[in-house]
Order: C-alpha cells, then structure tokens, then sequence
C-alpha cells in the first residue's frame, strides 16, 4: 500500500502542498473524530488491492503493458456504431428496466438460449451488472453471509476472497496442483485432485466459485479429463454441489476464448445443476469493451430474485445506451453463430495466434510459459531467469519482487500470481508471472525486443 | 446433526430426481442472505411495470422526456470514437479528467482545496454513492437518522449495512396556508431528540425529493450544530443541487464550518445534465471518509464505465467556464423547468388539487384529500389510500404518479397518506393533456378554461373543440 501511496504521489497530478498544510490543522479534531468514526468492520482488512497498486506503476506510458487484462486492439466498429446509435435516441440517455434493459435481457435469453439448450426467462432468470465484477458482487451478497463456507479454487481471480468475506463468509482454498514430469506444460496440465475437493465440502458450505476458462492459468474445467482420472472435473464438482446440498457461482466471462481441441462447457447445463448455479458472463469480454462495465447473470428466478433485490438496493439499474449496444451486438453475433465471422469465433482465431506467438517470446527468453486452452493470460515461470531479487523488499512474495523490477528495470509490466492464491499456496506459484495477451502485435513485439536484450545481458 | 443433514441431502437428490422444471426448494437450509430480507418490495419496479403494462403516461419515475443538452451529447459521440482506450477500463476511483474537473468545478464553490484522486470517488450513478456511503461507514446497530420525506432508497440501505432508521418528518409550518416547500420544516428540538450515543449519521437531501424543500443556511446550520455536538457523521444528496427556483440558493452543508470533515456529499450527472441513462454520479468528502467508500468500490464494481466519464467531464469544463453566465446549462435548466412548474402548478389547481410549489428539484407533491373519488378496485384495499388512488390514475385514467407515502417511514405513511408526487421534467403537451383527461372525469369546478394553458395563451374562453383535439393528441403521444 505504501508503495502505491508514493507512485500515486508522484502522479502526473500536481501535490497540494498547501492542502497538506491545512490539512495538520485540523488533525487534532479529526483524531478525535476518526477515534469515533472507524468504518464499517465488513471493510477491514480489504483495502489492500493488486491492480490499485500495479496499475499505477505500469500507467508510465513507456512501460509496455502485458499485465492488467485489457486489450489494445479495438473493439467491432458495430458496436462503437451501435453505441453512437443508441446515444442519440433520447430515450436511451434515460433510465431504462432496472433488472436489465429489455432489448439485451431479450438478446441474451436468445444467444444464452441456445447454448443452455432450454427456454431462458429474459425478466426473471437474468439480471444486467455493472461487468463481470458486478455479478459477483451481486451473487455472494444475496447469497452469502456470516457463517457460510465458500470453496475458491487457486489462482483464483482476486476480487473473490474480499467479495466473500465482506459478505461475512469464509473463503476456503484448494489450489489447482501441476502434473509433475511434463516439458511443455499447458493449462490442462493443473488439475484438481478430487479426494482433496471432497474434504473441503461440508455441512457449512454454501457455495463454490468455477472460473472457467481460468483466470489467469486459462483452463478449462474439462468434460473430459483423458489422462489420470476417470471421472471428469465438472461433473465431479456438480455431483459433490449436489450432494452437499451447495451452490455453485460459474464465472464463465471467458467463454468464448476456446482455442482449437478444447471446449467450453457451462456446469449449469449438467443434470442437477441448473437449479443451484448462477452463471456469470461479460460484455467487456466478449466484445473487448472492457470499459464499458457491463455484465450479466443468469440462474433459476429461486436464485436470481435475489441477486435483483440486491441489484435494487446497490445500484438500481445500469447506463442505458451502452446495454442497447451490446444487444445490437449481440444479435448481430446470434445470426452469425458457428460461422467464421461470428466475433465469437474470430476473435477466439485472432488471439490464438498472439498466444503462440507470446508462447515462443517468452521461450527464447529463457522462461517456460503455460500454454493457456482459453481465456487470454498466459502464466510464465519464470525460475530459469534465476534474477536476483535480494535487495528487494524481504517481505513480498518472489513474484511481487520480480514484477516490480521487470517494470522498473525493463519497462516491461506483468501481474504477480500469488495476487490470486492464499497465503498458505504462495510458495507454490511465486515463481509465477501473468501475462495479458489480447494486445497489438506492435506491443507483443515490443516485449519481445525488450525480452531479447534481456537475455543478451 | 450430521445424520439430519445426510437424510435432507438424499431428499433432496430424492426430489430433483422425480420433479423436473419446477421451482423447487433446493436448499434445505437457509437460501438467501440475512441482508437481503426486508428489502426486496421497491416502489419503482411496481410502479414503473405497472405503468408500462397500462402504458400509462410516466410523470412518476424521475427523469426527463427531452435529450440531455447538445454539447453533452456531442462529448460522448466524441468519447465513443475517440482512441481504443476509451473502451477500456480507466481509473477504478474515477476516469482521471473527470475527477480533476469535479475537483475544479466544486473546489470553486466549497471554497476547499478538493484533491481529485483522495477526495473524490467516482460511482455508477448517484444511488451507488450513497450505497457505498452506507456499506463503507454503517455497522450493526448503527443508528442512522433519516428525514422524511425522503428517497426511498435510504431506508433499505440503512438496514442492508445493519443499520437502524431513526426518522425525523418534516412538518408542515404551523398556522400557515401549505402553498411552498418551504413552508414545511424540521424542528430542531425534535431532530435533538432522535440522537442517541448510536446515532453515526444523518442522511440530508436538498433540494429534497419528493418535496423540492430548498434547506436555508439557517436550517443547515442548526444540522451542523447538531453534527458536531454529537461527532455524526453527514450524508447529504445534492442530486438537484442545479435546480432552485424562485430565487431559492443551493447551500452545501459541507462548506459550513467543521462540516467538510465529516461530510459525504453525493452528486449526479444525470441530474446535472439531463441525462438519468449514463448512471454517472460522485461522492466528495475529506479523504479520510472517501477512502472507506473506495474500498466497498473496489470491492463491488471496481470501475465505472469510461465513455461517459470523459464526456461528462468535458461537461463539467464547459459550466467550469461559463458559471454564473446566462449560456451556461446550470442556468438554462432550471429556467427552463421554472416555467413547466408554474404550468403543472396552475393545472393541478384548476382540478382542484393543491399542489404544493417546490423550490427546487425535478417533482410536485400535490395534496389529494379534497378529491372524492370511488376507489372501488378490491386488489388494492388493504393499501394506503395514496397508493389506491395513484393505481386508480393508471388503471383507469392511463395517468402514473407515485405515492408520497412510499417516502415515509411505516410508522409515519399512513399522516401522510393524501399525497402524490408528479414528475413536471417533461415537455408541454405530455403532461398538460394528461392533466385535462384528468379535469374531465373529476367532479370538480367546470367553468375553468384550460385552452389557455394549452395554446401558451393565445385564446381564451371555453372552447370543446379544442379539448377534443387535445384528446385526440393524448391517443396518440409516444408511450413510455
């Protein structure tokens, strides 16, 4: 936190030197004050957070950015028409259905329909956030609180931990562990031990988060797990939610990012499971408009009435041009599902390349990267480098160290992996960097002449 | 207990297996979390769908029938064809040109040196500001006070952070005829009497929805009095700060003295520039109090979305420039809404209402009681007789109003149970014509002329033929 606290100090914007002043004045009175006006206790301890930290350090614009997970390629010019479309109704600068704008509720129960393979309520088993992010948020409140175990596999996407415990709950970790004896190592080489998934379910379990494709290792939850087990992993978490009685909260923002031999299955689909799963999908992904903040979920109304009365009582509804345009969107794609030109399935074409490409980038670096099936992050180990990081801080995590050097050193930013796993699993992924791959090929070249004369060193 | 638990699990594979697509309980425990009970009734969601399924003529939710201002507008066409990075995420805590323009916007006002990246968050929307207000700042057992009339949302917020409401009505002047907002006002000793060693905050909305009261320095300063006798914190919902009337003056509380330490002070682009649709609000106060309320941000939807950010600060330059000027849009929409408030005023009075003249913010509450009307619809006799008589206005009438006694706590709706709130932020046509469907079918005084009112004045004296072209006109305007 200290370390953010200076680079933001530093920022382009100027320090009021003259509002610190005035501000030891009043320290006295707002001593007293604070002493009384402590915050909310359902806040402590989740102030600290690695993307307010990172991303002010790799907002230098000379720093090449291959951390936080947005892309520099633009989005469809449809959408961008879409959106400059809808801005100019008047109706659409106004408030619009709070649950979800009737034309995109519509256009997901349709595209959502079809890969369901079941009829979707588009008032009742819907309900529009504010991204990806927000349908977490909205789905743990309503359905998680003191008292309530919930199973996080590791890595983990960050925000779930302080989601769930500032909902009262106790995150519980199992972390996904690698197949030993392997050289080239993909995604689909962490798995899921099942014996040890099975000791953490019990009578206090309320709920299990899936991240498939993965954040950030980029695997799939598979059907079908050819190599050690029988069983596949899916149904092996669907078959443990249903009989401890447990939900199940699939972040399935990636579900479109499949490269060629895998295939993105939703749990929601297995028998039993429709009825205890919220799953969770991002317009921000799917079009590459992050910035445009909007997300949704979709569950049986049992569940979903209540994710809404939270949604009513948080933010009420969300911007309404910006859900026209990812109807349009949308719609556009449904017509053109299964065919090349669907973004879906172009996109998914595009980024598989630029995986490849990264992959070999970072090999002749010297680094092993774990060839991701999905999602657009790519882990790379980064042990072979053997950096020496012994005048760095001695409290943080090797990978922490390391990022922070790469970005200081070589202009060159990463995300630490041990951001998305516990304490208790740190030793095992802090030899772990993340990389962003949904990039220009003029930034993905850019690391690679950066990465080249590193090693020449 | 573990056998109890097994024997529920293996009903429950029980029934999943012989019941196929029903809603059925899948949880032999408890579903949903403790914090949602209580709040899940919200008078928009009924009234908006009921309006919708009637297609009612919306003068209820609040928001405008016209288009926000053409330079707003032009901004977010620019946004949106700007560079790909205004379609990626900006800042979590607020797009940087906006917070820098909000802080040099309000620092000129507060007469406080506002930091734009310690003071100021940036939220989805007004209501998450003050949701994140009462998140980041409320614990269990909390007391909260609360001024009624008062946004609805208040009341479920308080209880989802844990908190306790504790209400203070404003009440009408005594011995006074009700013809302002202004009129109706807090006693001090009472608001005195509602603080206890749990009071952590008080939630103030000025000008206040649904009553459009403007708070005078006096009564802010009686507030703030009480604030820093009893260390409260304050959170005050300026969403119309823009629009006074009538001479009336905005006054921020935060700029009173030992105020802006302890203030949250809430505002609205949506409000400020006509534009509900862009769910763009903020929250300014001293750092120290922001900085909880960035944690829940960061915890709940982390960003905002970026497009309208930038265009909503090109906004704020704009009025930064020409403030106080006749071009600026802070002085043109309340003009603007000046005259549609004294038309809604003279209408609803030519019906025989008794509007009660706000002097700020986007509604009218309007007394009801001296109307005699059958409410004879049996699914809605157990309600409060505001909400009987708006569900009446739309099933029948194709009218849709709110109820003010969904701005009231339980213990004090049914005092205040013979009001309706109009929304007058609309053009002309849409509510006039709606307000002399409703002339014709109460028994009320016959010989006022409304052709006056409908034609800006250009005629006068009773004239049939036009209320039925009127009427013609209503068939036919857009629905919601």
């Amino acid at each position: 936190m200290s370390i953010a606290r200076q680079v933001l100090n530093c920022s382009r914007f100027t320090c009021r030197s003259a509002h610190v002043t005035c501000r030891k004045t009043f320290t006295t009175s707002q001593h007293v004050m604070m002493s009384r006006h402590t915050h909310a206790k359902r806040i402590e301890g989740l102030d600290k957070n690695v993307w307010v930290a990172f991303t002010a350090l790799a907002a230098d614009p000379s720093v090449v950015n291959l951390g936080q997970g947005f892309p520099d390629i633009p989005p469809p010019s449809y959408v961008k028409e879409a959106l400059a479309k809808a801005a100019s109704v008047d109706r659409m600068n106004q408030y619009t259905r709070g649950f979800g704008h009737p034309s995109l509720v519509k256009a997901l129960s349709q595209v959502y329909g079809k890969a369901y393979g079941r009829q979707i309520d588009p008032l009742k088993e819907i309900l529009v956030t504010v991204g990806g992010y927000g349908s977490l948020f909205s789905a743990i409140q309503a359905l998680v609180e003191e008292g309530d175990e919930v199973i996080i596999i590791e890595p983990f996407f960050d925000c779930y931990v302080p989601m769930v415990r500032m909902a009262g709950g106790k995150p519980v970790l199992i972390p996904l562990r690698l197949k030993s004896g392997k050289k080239t190592i993909t995604s689909a080489d962490w798995f899921l031990d099942p014996d040890e998934l099975a000791g953490k379910f019990n009578s206090k379990t309320k709920a299990i988060i899936i991240n498939t494709p993965n954040n950030p290792i980029g695997k799939f939850v598979p059907v079908f797990f050819l190599q050690v087990f029988t069983k596949d992993e899916l149904q092996m978490i669907a078959d443990l939610c249903i009989k401890h009685d447990t939900l199940c909260f699939s972040d399935e923002v990636y579900e479109w990012l499949v490269y060629r031999g895998h295939q993105h299955v939703k749990i929601a689909t297995l028998p039993g499971m429709w009825d205890r799963t919220v799953t969770i999908g991002s317009a921000g992904k799917t079009f590459s408009v992050t910035g445009w903040k909007l997300g949704w979920s979709i569950g049986p109304e049992q569940l979903m009435k209540h994710l809404q009365t939270v949604m009513q009582n948080s933010l009420y509804t969300c911007p309404t041009p910006l859900q026209e345009a990812v109807a349009q969107g949308l719609l556009l794609n449904y017509e053109l599902m299964d065919q090349p030109e669907c973004y879906f399935t172009s996109l998914a074409d595009e980024l598989e390349g630029k995986r490849d490409r990264l992959a070999d980038i970072v090999e002749e670096a010297g680094m092993t990267p774990v060839i991701p099936e999905g999602g657009y992050f790519m882990l790379v180990d980064v042990t072979a480098l053997n950096q020496d990081l012994s005048h760095m801080d001695e409290d943080e995590a090797y990978d922490y160290k390391f990022v922070k050097w790469m970005i200081k050193e070589k202009k060159l930013a990463a995300i630490p992996v041990t951001a998305f796993v516990g304490e208790e699993s740190t030793k095992d992924f802090e030899k772990y960097i993340r990389l962003c791959f949904i990039k220009q090929d003029s930034t993905l070249d850019a690391a690679r002449s950066i990465l080249k004369s590193w090693t020449k060193v | 207990m573990g056998i109890i638990r097994n024997i529920a699990a293996s009903l429950v594979l029980l029934r999943q297996s012989s019941v196929k697509n029903n809603h059925k309980v899948i949880m032999s425990r408890r579903l949903h979390a403790r914090r949602t009970d209580g709040v899940d009734k919200n008078v928009w969601v009924e009234f908006t769908q009921l309006a919708a399924d009637y297609k009612a003529v919306n003068l209820g939710q609040g928001f405008p029938d016209f288009s926000p201002p053409q330079f707003i507008q032009e901004a977010f066409c620019k946004a949106i064809n700007g560079g790909p990075q205004m379609h990626q995420y900006t800042r979590a805590f607020g797009h940087p040109p906006l917070v820098k323009s909000l802080a040099k916007f309000f620092s000129r006002i507060v007469v406080q040196d506002i930091d734009p990246l310690e003071d100021i968050l940036v939220t989805v929307g007004a209501y998450q500001a003050l949701f994140c207000a009462f998140q980041g700042l409320i614990d269990e057992g909390d007391e909260v006070i609360i001024i009624e009339p008062f946004f609805d949302c208040y009341q479920p917020m308080v209880v989802m952070a844990g908190g306790k409401a504790v209400y203070v009505p404003l009440r009408p002047r005594e011995g006074s005829a009700i013809l302002s907002s202004g009129d109706w006002v807090l006693s001090a000793d009472e608001l005195a009497s509602k603080i206890t060693p749990r009071t952590k905050a008080i939630v103030i909305n000025t000008p206040n929805n649904p009553l459009g009261k403007v708070y005078k320095t006096e009564e802010l300063q009686m507030i703030a009095d009480l604030c820093i006798k009893h260390n409260l914190l304050c959170f005050s919902d300026e969403v119309y700060e823009w629009l006074t009337y009538d001479g009336a003056k905005h006054i921020k509380i935060a700029s009173l003295p030992g105020m802006w330490e302890r203030t949250v002070t809430v505002g609205s682009a949506g409000k400020t520039f006509s534009a509900t649709g862009w769910k763009v609000g903020w929250a300014i106060g001293s750092g120290n109090i922001i900085k909880y309320m960035k944690t829940i941000h960061q915890n709940s939807v982390y960003h905002c979305a970026t497009a309208a950010q930038e265009a909503v600060a090109h906004g704020f330059e704009r009025e930064y420039e020409l403030f106080g000027t006749p071009e600026s849009y802070f002085q043109q929409l309340p003009t603007m809404l000046h005259h549609k408030r004294k038309k809604l005023a003279s209408c609803l009075e030519s019906v025989g209402l008794q509007p009660i003249m706000p002097e700020g913010g986007y509604f009218m509450v309007t007394d009801i009681s001296s109307v005699k009307v059958d409410l004879n619809d049996l699914s809605t006799k157990d309600e409060l007789y505001d909400f009987r008589f708006v569900k009446w206005l739309i099933k029948e009438k194709g009218l849709a109003t709110i109820p003010v006694s969904a701005f009231y706590s339980p213990e004090h709706s049914k005092e205040f149970d013979k009001y309706i709130r109009f929304c007058f932020v609309k053009v002309n046509l849409t509510f006039l014509t709606e307000v002399v469907h409703l002339k014709k079918q109460l028994p009320v005084c016959q010989s006022f002329c409304l052709c006056f009112l409908l034609t800006g004045g250009l005629h006068a004296g009773c004239c049939r033929g036009h209320l039925e072209k009127v009427e013609s006109e209503r068939v036919n305007l857009p629905l919601m």
